[in-house]
């Protein structure tokens, strides 16, 4: 299902993965996607970040599976038959797992319709976009995934650790 | 023709070819009228060239070609190995080795074409005795030439420079006096051909039978080891005719084509003779006269030329003539990374068998044998699996006799490199990472081990200074030692350095032990040679060869007489993917312990408890042991009630001995170690992940951080 209606200034397609956290819509771009699994037990991994929940099995590999919402600061996953875990194949080639509290559909989005976020924009969860998404269903906020990397969201807790230690004395 | 497919194997034949011919040039310097030794780097410089050439490398190719042709000379007795000479090659083979490591990271040659050592090269030949040039030339000119000249027609009825001596003349004179014809022959085999020997047998055998088969080029035992390429030629004496001979040999399957002619006696023996035979082939008797010892036939050459070429594809045979050294089977470490990826699956399907078998009990005999059996096949795939994966260290060990040599001439310290257990096996990882840091400790005994010549004889020492590496597989480890008998490293001026440096205080210097000052040498940046010289002594040494040993899981350690030498001790795992552990419980998570740090499993009663420095402690039969809760370190509930006993496992690290509180054991299992991957270094305590019959992960706990 083609959702473009504009044939005119075809850009490129990019298809996308529109998950669902609450009532809000994210983006991961198909091609980093390697599969997306149902809810499993996570084998936990004592003394991490609180936002990674440990690890599961992945055909035979051992994947580390984060929380979106954990990351994002928003409300611990509840868990439904449709939270799903994304498992995202990172740069280097590691796989990743993200849980997600729903997959919504497939969007294919033309690049002309995605108009880039920049760095320290103040929008919602601004840090971690790469662009906002524009189609008939409305607005899609584009993950960049260089941001969800383990080493990223350290050097990010790193700085939050400063800012507090700074707001304390 | 794409050869992109072909460079992983160019690159390999490339370095062993490298590998030889440093080597044989070795043995060369050492035995300067060596011919095995000359053939060998004749026919290894031929097929570096040839494969150069087929990959389009042509500046590689032009420089091997030089240096093949020095060998050239050698071989046929025209040139005098010499120390200049032997120099001269060395910096030529660095040179090549410089393309291929260039090729290697660039896939591309470079634009260096070394004209200042082909100069030399061409130098070395041109220099050689006067009365022997003209003729040298010649053959030298004509050689190469002729090599092109017969791969690029495909190798043109070569049987026609067959070269006879006398007694073969006079036999093949009478042969022809009773009226037998004499034929020449080059048989063609079809290049798909798996058993060439058997076919070349098998064309024998025929002619055998309708006549005698005089000589034949390769001889008759070469082309038996199969030490030929596609095609061989012979002499026939026979009576039939030549077609009945064609006929005879096209009989042979799998032979490509033959080409027959009268074979004349005379014109063959004489040096420059026009050949009367039928009209095929332009002549090729100018090919190779003035190098008539040597069996560098242009049949040869073709073959040889082809062989390169076939060389570099992959399945390619080797090289003609080529004595077998070592056969050896690469084999991607990708795809043995599958290999033991299947067999993890079949440990985890053999470890799913056993958990079905515990829960049903009804059919347990039949289960259980079919577990026996997956058992010892799964046993014996894990072991031939390892051992694919396990290689010799002299793959990195045989190029350092080059390496001392070289340090021989620019230190100008005579020293004599000797070398044990070069068989010794470890995971192919582990022995590409070990050259450098081996590299770094001999030439540390080189450059400030070995004293000069002078202060050796005045200390009473022979003069040559001699250095040793021993390899030796001890238990589960590998053991590398290097040292030399040089003049050991001086403690006082290491501690005088450290606290120079900045590094230790004063007090520090006068409180430390004699071990832990000479552990100051593998800090960074720290180098106590009194002049930095290019072999050695930048301070970066050590502290490498040290990280890269850790790196390794293994560790360095040092062994030094102050006068008598130092010894480098290397220990090393014999790396194992796959281990024994004890799978216990702790706050109901599943966790495996390596049985190989296990020491024993206690009950202990709460009352056996006591307290030392705040810390719990247990007495076991004499010795304190500090008592670790898991369930605190992982930081889970543990299952347990308070006043029950506790099963401690005690484990050891080095000297040191403790127990860990798990709550429940269930028992021993051969678990497939998986990395953690990103999460590895976020927790000290987990060392790895395994995946049990259930699918479901355990952690692996590293009982060294723990302790």
């Amino acid at each position: 299902m083609n959702e473009l209606s504009d044939k005119e200034s075809v850009g490129e397609l990019i298809q996308y993965i529109v998950i669902r956290l609450g009532e809000e819509q994210f983006g991961i771009d198909i091609r980093f996607v390697d599969n997306i699994v149902r809810m499993q037990q996570i084998t936990r991994v004592p003394k991490v970040q609180h936002y990674i929940k440990g690890v599961i099995n992945i055909r035979g590999d051992i994947v580390p599976v984060m929380s979106l919402r954990l990351i994002m600061d928003m409300k611990a996953d509840e868990i439904t038959g449709k939270t799903r875990i994304i498992i995202v194949k990172m740069s280097g080639g590691s796989l990743v797992g993200f849980i997600v509290d729903q997959v919504a559909h497939v969007l294919t989005l033309d690049s002309n319709n995605v108009e880039n976020v920049r760095r320290g924009d103040d929008r919602r969860h601004g840090e971690f976009l790469s662009g906002v998404g524009k189609y008939e269903g409305g607005l899609v906020s584009i993950l960049d995934l260089n941001t969800l990397e383990l080493e990223s969201l350290e050097s990010r807790d790193k700085e939050r650790d400063k800012q507090l230690l700074s707001v304390a004395e | 023709m794409d050869v992109g497919q072909y460079l992983g194997v160019f690159l390999d034949e490339s370095k062993e070819h490298l590998q030889g011919l440093n080597d044989n040039i070795m043995t060369l310097e050492q035995d300067p009228t060596n011919e095995d030794c000359i053939n060998e780097i004749f026919r290894a410089a031929h097929s570096l060239k040839g494969m150069a050439g087929t990959m389009g490398f042509k500046r590689m190719q032009e420089l091997t070609h030089h240096m093949e042709d020095v060998f050239s000379d050698v071989r046929a007795g025209q040139l005098k190995v010499n120390g200049d000479m032997i120099d001269q090659l060395f910096k030529c083979l660095d040179a090549l080795e410089g393309y291929v490591t260039l090729i290697s990271d660039t896939q591309d040659e470079g634009t260096d074409e070394h004209q200042d050592i082909i100069d030399a090269l061409n130098a070395i030949r041109t220099g050689k005795p006067a009365e022997a040039a003209p003729a040298s030339d010649n053959a030298a000119a004509a050689e190469p030439a002729a090599q092109e000249q017969a791969a690029a027609e495909g190798g043109d009825s070569p049987w026609k420079s067959i070269k006879i001596d006398d007694p073969t003349r006079a036999s093949l004179d009478e042969a022809k006096s009773e009226g037998k014809h004499i034929y020449g022959a080059t048989v063609n085999i079809q290049e798909s051909c798996i058993l060439k020997a058997a076919r070349a047998f098998l064309v024998f055998k025929g002619l055998e039978e309708i006549g005698e088969v005089v000589v034949s080029v390769p001889s008759t035992q070469d082309i038996e080891d199969e030490k030929f390429d596609l095609s061989f030629s012979m002499i026939i004496s026979t009576e039939e005719s030549k077609e009945k001979v064609e006929e005879v040999i096209n009989h042979v399957s799998e032979i490509d084509s033959v080409d027959c002619g009268v074979f004349d006696i005379s014109g063959a023996s004489a040096e420059k003779a026009e050949e009367k035979e039928e009209e095929k082939a332009p002549a090729l008797e100018n090919e190779a006269p003035a190098s008539a010892p040597a069996p560098a036939t242009p049949a040869a050459n073709a073959a040889a030329h082809e062989g390169a070429e076939k060389a570099a594809a992959p399945g390619g045979k080797k090289p003609a003539g080529k004595p077998a050294i070592a056969r050896t089977v690469r084999v991607d470490i990708d795809k043995l990374d599958v290999l033991m990826n299947l067999v993890s699956e079949l440990i985890i399907a053999k470890n799913s068998l056993i958990s079905a078998a515990t829960s049903e009990k009804s059919d347990g005999g039949s289960v259980n044998e079919q577990i026996e059996y997956l058992e010892s096949v799964t046993t014996n795939l894990h072991e031939s699996v390892m051992k694919v994966r396990m290689v010799p260290i002299d793959s990195v060990t045989q190029k350092f006799p080059r390496m001392i040599r070289d340090l021989n001439r620019s230190l100008g310290k005579p020293m004599e490199l000797t070398m044990t257990g070069e068989d010794t096996e470890m995971d192919r990882t582990v022995v590409d990472e070990i050259g450098d840091p081996l590299m770094h400790l001999l030439r540390n005994s080189a450059d400030h081990g070995i004293e000069p010549p002078a202060e050796r004889v005045a200390n009473g020492k022979p003069e040559t200074g001699q250095i040793f590496l021993h390899a030796f597989q001890d238990g589960n480890n590998v053991v590398i030692e290097v040292g030399d008998d040089g003049r050991g490293i001086d403690v006082e001026a290491v501690k005088r350095k450290g606290i120079e440096r900045g590094v230790i205080t004063p007090e520090q210097g006068e409180a430390m032990s004699e071990k832990a000052i000479i552990g100051l040498l593998f800090n960074a940046g720290f180098s106590t040679a009194k002049t930095v010289s290019e072999i050695s002594g930048r301070g970066v040494g050590l502290d490498v060869v040290k990280s890269k040993v850790e790196s390794l899981n293994g560790e360095v350690d040092v062994r030094t007489k102050l006068g008598e030498g130092s010894t480098w001790i290397i220990r090393l795992p014999v790396t194992m993917a796959i281990i024994q552990a004890l799978m216990v419980k702790v706050g109901g998570e599943t966790y495996a312990i390596p049985l190989d740090s296990i020491q024993i499993i206690e009950d202990v009663a709460p009352s056996e408890i006591k307290l030392v420095q705040n810390k719990e402690v247990i007495n076991l039969r004499g010795s304190v042991t500090p008592l670790i809760r898991l369930s605190k370190s992982l930081e889970v509930q543990s299952t347990q009630p308070e006043d029950a006993n506790m099963v401690v496992v005690i484990v050891k690290k080095g000297e040191q001995q403790a127990g860990l509180v798990i709550d429940e054991m269930i028992g021993q299992l051969e678990i497939v170690i998986k990395p953690l991957g990103k999460l590895s270094n976020k927790c000290k305590f987990i060392s790895g992940a395994t995946i049990l019959g259930d699918g479901e992960i355990a952690l692996i706990l590293d009982t060294n951080a723990l302790v």
